[in-house]
């Protein structure tokens, strides 16, 4: 078990690409407490892969150093990092009965056999799978396999932390939910840190206490799921999390106060003015934008009924403004007047969060 | 495999391929089996033998040289060209632009004209004016393969390496390269070495070219017939004597149709037992 | 143990290049060089050889031949070979199993076997010494190469592909030419490319089925190495050149050589 930093670290794929100041992972520091369970999510291509790399030795750092328990392990090599993953796509030892799958890992670390026997056993009853033991590792499901990737980081004893790389992908939709509360129970079992890369937001809030949310190389937010819902530190988060996204609107400042098309808003602190040539946006949740009899007006385009709630998408000057509305609240039929909740409308300059 | 669906019109799809290879294949094949069970002394005239021939061959102590010339030549390169193909695929790069340079250089000697490489590596290996030759005998050797056996043999089996172990290679690379990079990082993150991944990952995928590869050198080396016939003429004496090229002498040197089609006969059923066993080994194997 | 991981490939490459060097020189060299003596390479650099082949009909007119055949047979193989693997990778019929097997013994035929009867069989049909006989005899082994390659191909694009075609309201061959082979387009390049290579490089069949008219360059070189005594110069200049439409036709296909040896399924 082990706490985890990332101090200032960068990456690029290749010198050019450095030259031409195209980083696929830019600065950050990052600090994995020891025993959390922690989601990576972000679109692809947005730098998840390469940060759990740096983090399992499976990728050197261009800059920067990878701390396990204030140690620099930037240099070490992956089987000596006591860490494991599970990628995308199974991988399983065609050849190997799924019991030497499950024993591979502590053979090469010259373990005694009556250890490894006890080991596996364990392992394969958490995992269900003792019946399937002498069986051929390749004649399993997707789901059997992935677990054995599972399994074979799970059996060595000293595992600091173990990652997945989006590891439901290609189990079938009836079966993820299941592995995944298999995870979230072995979590509580095991107590090693998890870090479990995705991009999609139902498998980071359902399986994490804390979420990093990463954007074109940055992490852009660390929080548990209810902050990266009321407070998204980046308005990419706002608009990546939840469902719709964040309504952003373009506004200004006179006299101090964010005002759109001339109509000043309330937000949710004080704030100190930024530079003047900033691009200011004013961010509210659709959660919390309500009907009123008086407030912005806006022209009603579009009702959506998803079920428990309705999505209402408005008008306001040029600039559309969407709202979740009760399934027993009335509805206007072509103009209405909107408010926003102060304590839950925060502003945005280039993107970051001022209030 | 097993969603296909069952249509016997597809045999109209088939046909054109049927008919153009059961010309090339049955009628010859008939006319082989006709001369094996009869004696001609010229002029058409045909004499009922039954199965003579098949005796004469089955016993004749020529035969059974070549046979056995054939047998060790076929099981010698094998030996040889898989193991080092697939070493060589195994240090190949995997990308850049030496990728493509390799493969193409690589891929040189199997675009050759089999009776070119012959005589290529005659012009190479001759004792006086060639580069191979030369060199051996500076090293102090006595070496001419125009007249010692166990010279002929070395240039053969040298040359049948030149020729076709970059066959080996390429399908050896084309299945590493199928191997997800992420094998070899579980494998990493497992502690394997680099023997285990080898053991385990590298080979097991490599499987099926593999097959591919050891069929397919298995019967080309046991049809070879120009490229040592050029080299050596199967000599000295009958040392480089290949079924091929025995069968050849027979065929149209002595002109004797009979034993000739009896031992075409032999030999390609031969061939097609081999490569069937070794097929099913292959394929049980893999069931299990 | 990674600085001298390029050094087998290197080492590889080097002793197959020594060879065709040795050729390469000779060519370059005069018949009094090559027998006088040891050298390296030309102490008289001559092109003679070369303006030998480029100016004598006998000579050029074999490389004319052996281009011809091999097209022919490639376009034939291929074209043949094309349906029958649609009908392999997509349907199950009588004695399907056994007619694929049946064609893979085909390509396990000697071709030592096969010598006199296919002289005797393209002469009683008026095709013997024509391009179209070496044509259809290379046929024997490449259209169930070219049947089995492509077949592997096809069975990688989905079902799925076919069945929205016909529901589209394609009829079959519209679909086959339209669609299909534009999809398979790399598998047909390999098929050829092995077609091609197979048929430049066999010689037993070739040289048995021409006499005069068709006969391929490789077996002219042969005839005239042992007729006109040692021509060695001569004789490697031919060689030479008989190695440039294959080196042409891999660094044609270069970026698809590795994909090609995996025929298409993995």
């Amino acid at each position: 078990m082990a706490k985890i930093t990332l101090d200032k670290i960068r990456h690029s794929y290749s010198a050019e690409l450095m030259r031409a100041g195209d980083w696929a992972l830019k600065e950050m520091d990052v600090t994995w407490s020891d025993g959390g369970a922690y989601a990576l999510l972000g679109p692809s291509g947005c730098g998840k892969t390469t940060l759990l790399n740096i983090i399992s030795g499976l990728l050197i750092p261009t800059e920067g150093r990878v701390l396990f328990d204030d140690v620099d392990v930037t240099d070490l090599p992956s089987d000596q990092r006591h860490i494991a993953q599970v990628f995308q796509f199974p991988v399983v030892y065609d050849t190997m009965t799924v019991y030497d799958n499950l024993a591979f890992p502590l053979r090469n670390r010259g373990m005694p056999a009556d250890k490894i026997r006890e080991r596996v056993h364990e392992i394969a009853q958490m995992l269900d799978l003792q019946g399937s033991l002498k069986r051929r590792a390749s004649g399993l499901t997707a789901d059997g396999k992935q677990k054995i990737s599972l399994g074979r980081g799970l059996v060595r004893p000293d595992v600091n932390v173990i990652m997945f790389d989006e590891p439901l992908t290609v189990i079938d939709p009836h079966l993820k939910w299941l592995l995944r509360s298999k995870l979230k129970e072995l979590h509580q079992q095991v107590g090693a840190t998890m870090i479990y890369v995705t991009h999609d937001q139902t498998e980071a809030l359902t399986f994490a206490d804390k979420v990093v949310v990463m954007h074109e190389g940055v992490v852009v937010q660390i929080g548990t799921p209810v902050e990266l819902f009321e407070r998204p530190n980046h308005t990419f988060v706002g608009h990546f999390i939840g469902s719709p996204g964040m309504n952003l609107l373009a506004c200004d400042l006179r006299e101090g106060k964010p005002t759109i098309d001339g109509h000043p808003l309330e937000v949710s602190a004080p704030f100190t003015p930024p530079d003047t040539g900033v691009q200011l946006q004013i961010g509210i949740r659709p959660e919390f934008v309500k009907l009123s009899r008086e407030g912005l007006a806006v022209d009603i385009v579009k009702v959506n009924d998803v079920g428990r709630y309705r999505i209402v998408e408005a008008r306001y000057q040029r600039q559309a403004i969407k709202l979740v509305v009760p399934e027993d609240e009335a509805i206007p039929a072509d103009r209405a007047h909107i408010l926003f909740d102060p304590a839950h409308t925060h502003l945005y300059a280039d993107h970051w969060i001022l209030t | 495999m097993s969603n296909k669906t069952i249509n016997n019109r597809a045999w109209w799809l088939v046909t054109p391929v049927v008919l153009l290879v059961a010309f090339n294949a049955l009628i010859p094949l008939m006319t082989v089996v006709n001369y094996s069970v009869q004696e001609t002394f010229g002029d058409n005239v045909f004499f009922w033998e039954g199965v003579r021939w098949f005796e004469e061959v089955l016993h004749s102590e020529r035969f059974h040289a070549s046979l056995l010339r054939q047998l060790s030549f076929t099981g010698i390169i094998l030996l040889i060209e898989i193991p080092l193909g697939v070493a060589i695929a195994l240090t190949m790069p995997k990308k850049g632009v030496w990728v493509s340079v390799c493969l193409v250089l690589m891929a040189l000697p199997l675009l050759i004209p089999w009776n070119v490489v012959g005589a290529m590596w005659n012009i190479f290996a001759l004792p006086e004016i060639g580069l191979l030759g030369k060199m051996i005998n500076g090293l102090g050797i006595d070496y001419n393969f125009t007249r010692q056996p166990l010279a002929a043999w070395f240039t053969t089996i040298l040359m049948d390496v030149w020729h076709w172990t970059s066959l080996v290679t390429l399908l050896a690379y084309a299945g590493l390269c199928s191997i997800p990079e992420a094998y070899y990082q579980a494998a990493r993150i497992d502690g394997a070495s680099r023997w285990a991944v080898f053991r385990f990952i590298q080979l097991p995928k490599m499987k099926r070219v593999l097959t591919i590869a050891i069929l397919l050198r298995f019967m080309d080396s046991f049809m070879i017939y120009t490229e040592p016939f050029v080299l050596t003429g199967g000599g000295p004496g009958n040392s480089t004597t290949f079924l091929s090229i025995d069968l050849v002498k027979i065929a149209l040197g002595q002109f004797d149709l009979g034993p000739a089609a009896a031992m075409s006969l032999i030999y390609f059923l031969i061939i097609l037992v081999l490569s069937w066993i070794f097929y099913t080994l292959m394929m049980r194997n893999e069931e299990q | 143990m990674k600085h001298v991981k390029w050094l087998p490939p290197t080492l590889y490459i080097l002793f197959l290049l020594l060879p065709i060097y040795w050729l390469v020189t000779m060519s370059f060299k005069t018949t009094n060089e090559i027998l006088g003596g040891f050298s390296l390479w030309p102490q008289e650099f001559t092109l003679r050889n070369y303006v030998t082949i480029f100016t004598d009909r006998s000579w050029y007119v074999g490389y004319l031949n052996s281009i011809t055949y091999v097209t022919i047979n490639t376009l034939i193989s291929v074209t043949v070979a094309l349906p029958a693997a649609y009908a392999f990778s997509r349907y199950r019929f009588l004695g399907d199993k056994h007619l694929f097997f049946w064609l893979l013994t085909n390509r396990m035929a000697p071709p030592a076997v096969f010598a006199l009867p296919f002289f005797q069989l393209y002469s009683a049909v008026g095709l013997f010494d024509t391009p179209i006989a070496v044509a259809l005899a290379h046929a024997l082994f490449n259209v169930p190469l070219a049947v089995w390659i492509l077949e592997g191909f096809m069975s990688g694009v989905p079902k799925e592909l076919d069945e929205t075609a016909f529901v589209d309201g394609y009829s079959f061959w519209r679909f086959f030419i339209k669609i299909f082979l534009p999809t398979i387009a790399a598998g047909i390049g390999v098929a050829m490319f092995f077609c091609f290579m197979f048929s430049w490089v066999e010689l037993l069949l070739a040289k048995t089925l021409t006499s005069v008219d068709a006969k391929p360059i490789a077996a002219i070189m042969t005839k005239t190495a042992s007729t006109s005594g040692y021509e060695l110069g001569l004789l490697a200049a031919a060689g030479t050149l008989t190695i440039i439409p294959g080196a042409f036709v891999i660094w044609f296909v270069r970026n698809n050589i590795a994909k090609g040896f995996a025929l298409g399924r993995v």
